[in-house]
């Protein structure tokens, strides 16, 4: 109860606060970066415009109590050297392992809870309707990155989240290697990989992701087919499969995006019935990746990339 | 202990007797809807054979006949480990599902009772999610959802029943339903909060719920066709008993029929049904409603009509809705539970207005 009554009083005096310096951030030169000293934090151009999916955000100080409610986020924060100003991330965020967890909901946010951390900034990857107009209410901004659709996306959300944290040139080193990493790989893919049909599995029940999402787009990228793309008229870019569609469309490649959450394996995939008739199965193609690296869109991404086209000098040694 | 038999020879000549009986030309229908379902199922789907060469393909396994099959051995795998036991599952959770309905309409003499009115479905659904949830059986390769469910759905009314009884309540159908609404509210919230607690999982667990024939070979077939025998069997040596109960509990007593007892196993076996359907395919909403009211509607309301018919017709109609699940946005497929709603609350309301009259 203690702590409920600090965290109440604590939102309520940051609303104080920012109400007292004139509120809405129409002024914000007035609180600017030399009112919130910070050692670890590089004198960056505060007050910074950025762009997110809900809009342009005025961030008028470098933030030094950012909460993450987007486990992508929390990965991008701490590979850009923001670490040290994350405060508190969500239940998701497993990575990396000095992300300081707490029982916060990316997919449930609750306001109030989130409020009592007092952050300065709360970057989230989904507003399930009233995160963002629930903060801006006690004044705290909030920054929303959807899932991104491709590399590009991705590389420009790191580098939003540099800008709003101040780590504006490692935020550029790390997409700058990332994309030299990527672009790297990609031409070291075999040839004989172009055009290969492949499969991605998101769980035991057949969905799947199409060229319209973020990881489709790396097969894409790589010259793969996706046979979920057949899949149009689902209308969504993660389509549940037919059994029957999986195995006639006959993929050289399988990715398993379910080796985490419901145990699936190159074994496990080989004893669904009819399943070893698919080449990537009878050639023992089929990758097991980890779930939660392919469900998100941040700096991992390039050990994503890697995995496939390993897997892929494989196949096309065939 | 008086067996149906006994009793029948007994019944009085009103005012169940009175009602007729099934008609040949009923079975007949019934039995034509099952097949050419059966073979519509089989003949067509996401891959496109034709028709012609599955007809070749299934009369290439008849003994004598001399006929080559034109498949090639992954078109092969398709229909005989994917698409027919599909078919066939579909067969058994759709009879089960409708012939579970009519029972409990006739049981609790309420037109608007489902398989899922004493909690099978909550329970169904709790243990689903928190064998998804917790990764129960992941570590040793074996998928104990089908388990849990079946455990969870048997739970689920065995709760509800014990909680009528204790009330007073197995005598009069109001207290038991009562039960199991309070069951159902119940378990529905604790697998809500298991669910949004491990929102990791909530699209696996949410896509359970929408119902899903799966598709895991002969072997859920084979599991769940002695379960589906039994209740068959337990419910149709039934259906002259219901048609008894529903003069009411008081007039059956007076007639000899042990009310309370029918009533448990009538129950039981409609449970054992609802609980292995819900196993395999999830939870699939609307069939045990309309299949025994479209029946009822039409061929008439005697549950020596009503039950044989809704298992011929619950049959034949899952295997054309998850063929339309199948086929509609294909390759990708739809949740059956989203079509059976969907298909069959115009379906019903067009029967309805074509008969006016209903009742259990």
């Amino acid at each position: 109860m203690p702590h409920r009554l600090t965290a109440l009083a604590g939102a309520t005096l940051v609303a104080l606060g920012l109400a007292a310096c004139g509120g809405e951030g129409s002024d914000p030169a007035s609180t600017g970066a030399a009112s919130v000293p910070s050692e670890s934090v590089p004198a960056a151009a505060f007050p910074v415009t950025v762009e997110g999916d809900n809009g342009s955000l005025v961030v008028d100080r470098a933030p030094a109590r950012i909460v993450s409610l987007s486990s992508t986020a929390t990965e991008s924060l701490f590979a850009i050297g923001a670490g040290d100003q994350v405060i508190a991330v969500d239940d998701q965020s497993n990575y990396p392992a000095e992300a300081p967890v707490t029982d916060l909901s990316g997919f449930q946010p609750n306001v109030e809870a989130i409020a009592g951390y007092e952050p300065d900034l709360v970057v989230a990857a989904y507003d399930p309707g009233g995160l963002v107009k629930g903060l801006e209410k006690v004044g705290i901004p909030v920054l929303v990155q959807d899932a991104a659709k491709d590399l590009d996306g991705a590389y420009a959300q790191i580098e939003t989240l540099g800008a709003a944290t101040g780590h504006v040139e490692e935020a550029g080193d790390v997409t700058d290697g990332m994309r030299a990493e990527i672009d790297e790989l990609v031409a070291s893919a075999p040839d004989a990989a172009e055009g290969l049909t492949v499969y991605h599995e998101l769980g035991t029940d057949l969905f799947s992701a199409t060229s319209a999402t973020f990881i489709g787009s790396i097969y894409e990228r790589l010259g793969l087919e996706n046979i979920a793309d057949e899949a149009k008229k689902a209308g969504t870019g993660y389509p549940q499969l037919s059994a029957e569609y999986v195995v006639s469309s006959n993929p050289s490649l399988i990715v398993l995006a379910d080796t985490k959450c419901c145990g699936q394996s190159a074994a496990t995939v080989a004893k669904r019935p009819g399943w070893k008739q698919i080449d990537a199965v009878a050639d023992g193609n089929v990758v097991e990746a980890d779930d939660d690296v392919t469900s998100r869109w941040g700096p991992r991404t390039v050990d994503f990339v890697a995995l496939v086209v390993e897997a892929l000098e494989g196949v096309g040694s065939r | 202990m008086l067996g149906a038999r006994g009793l029948r020879a007994r019944l009085p000549a009103r005012p169940a007797a009175a009602l007729p009986g099934i008609t040949v030309a009923w079975a007949l229908a019934a039995g034509a809807f099952v097949v050419l379902a059966t073979l519509l199922g089989l003949a067509l789907g996401p891959v496109g054979f034709g028709a012609g060469r599955v007809a070749r393909e299934v009369l290439s396994h008849v003994p004598f006949l001399g006929v080559d099959s034109p498949f090639t051995q992954t078109e092969d795998a398709i229909l005989w480990d994917l698409r027919a036991p599909r078919v066939a599952l579909g067969l058994l959770v759709g009879a089960m599902l409708a012939s579970a309905g009519a029972a409990y309409q006739g049981v609790f003499r309420n037109p608007l009772a489902d398989p899922y009115l004493l909690g099978a479905a909550a329970g169904a659904g709790l243990g689903a999610t928190l064998v998804i949830v917790y990764d129960i059986g992941d570590p040793v390769g074996i998928d104990l959802r089908p388990v849990a469910a079946f455990a969870g759905a048997i739970g689920g009314v065995g709760i509800a029943y014990a909680l009528g009884r204790s009330l007073g309540g197995v005598r009069t159908t109001a207290t038991l339903i009562l039960a199991g609404v309070t069951v159902t509210c119940f378990l529905t919230a604790v697998q809500t909060f298991v669910q949004q607690r491990n929102t990791e999982t909530v699209q696996e667990v949410y896509s359970w719920i929408l119902g899903r024939l799966e598709t895991s070979g002969w072997q859920d077939v084979l599991i769940a066709l002695p379960y589906a025998a039994l209740s068959a069997a337990v419910l149709l040596w039934h259906r002259r008993l219901l048609d008894v109960l529903a003069v009411g509990d008081e007039e059956a007593s007076s007639l000899g029929v042990p009310v309370a007892r029918v009533r448990l196993l009538v129950v039981a076996a409609a449970t054992l049904a609802t609980a292995t359907a819900v196993a395999f395919s999830g939870l699939i909403a609307f069939v045990g409603i309309i299949v025994p009211h479209a029946v009822r509607l039409l061929a008439g309301t005697s549950y020596r009509i009503v039950l044989p018919l809704s298992l011929a017709v619950g049959a034949g109609f899952l295997v054309l809705t998850d063929l339309i699940c199948r086929t509609a946005i294909a390759p990708a497929e739809l949740p059956i539970g989203v079509v059976t709603a969907f298909l069959g609350a115009p379906f019903f309301a067009v029967v309805l207005r074509t008969t006016r009259t209903v009742g259990p």
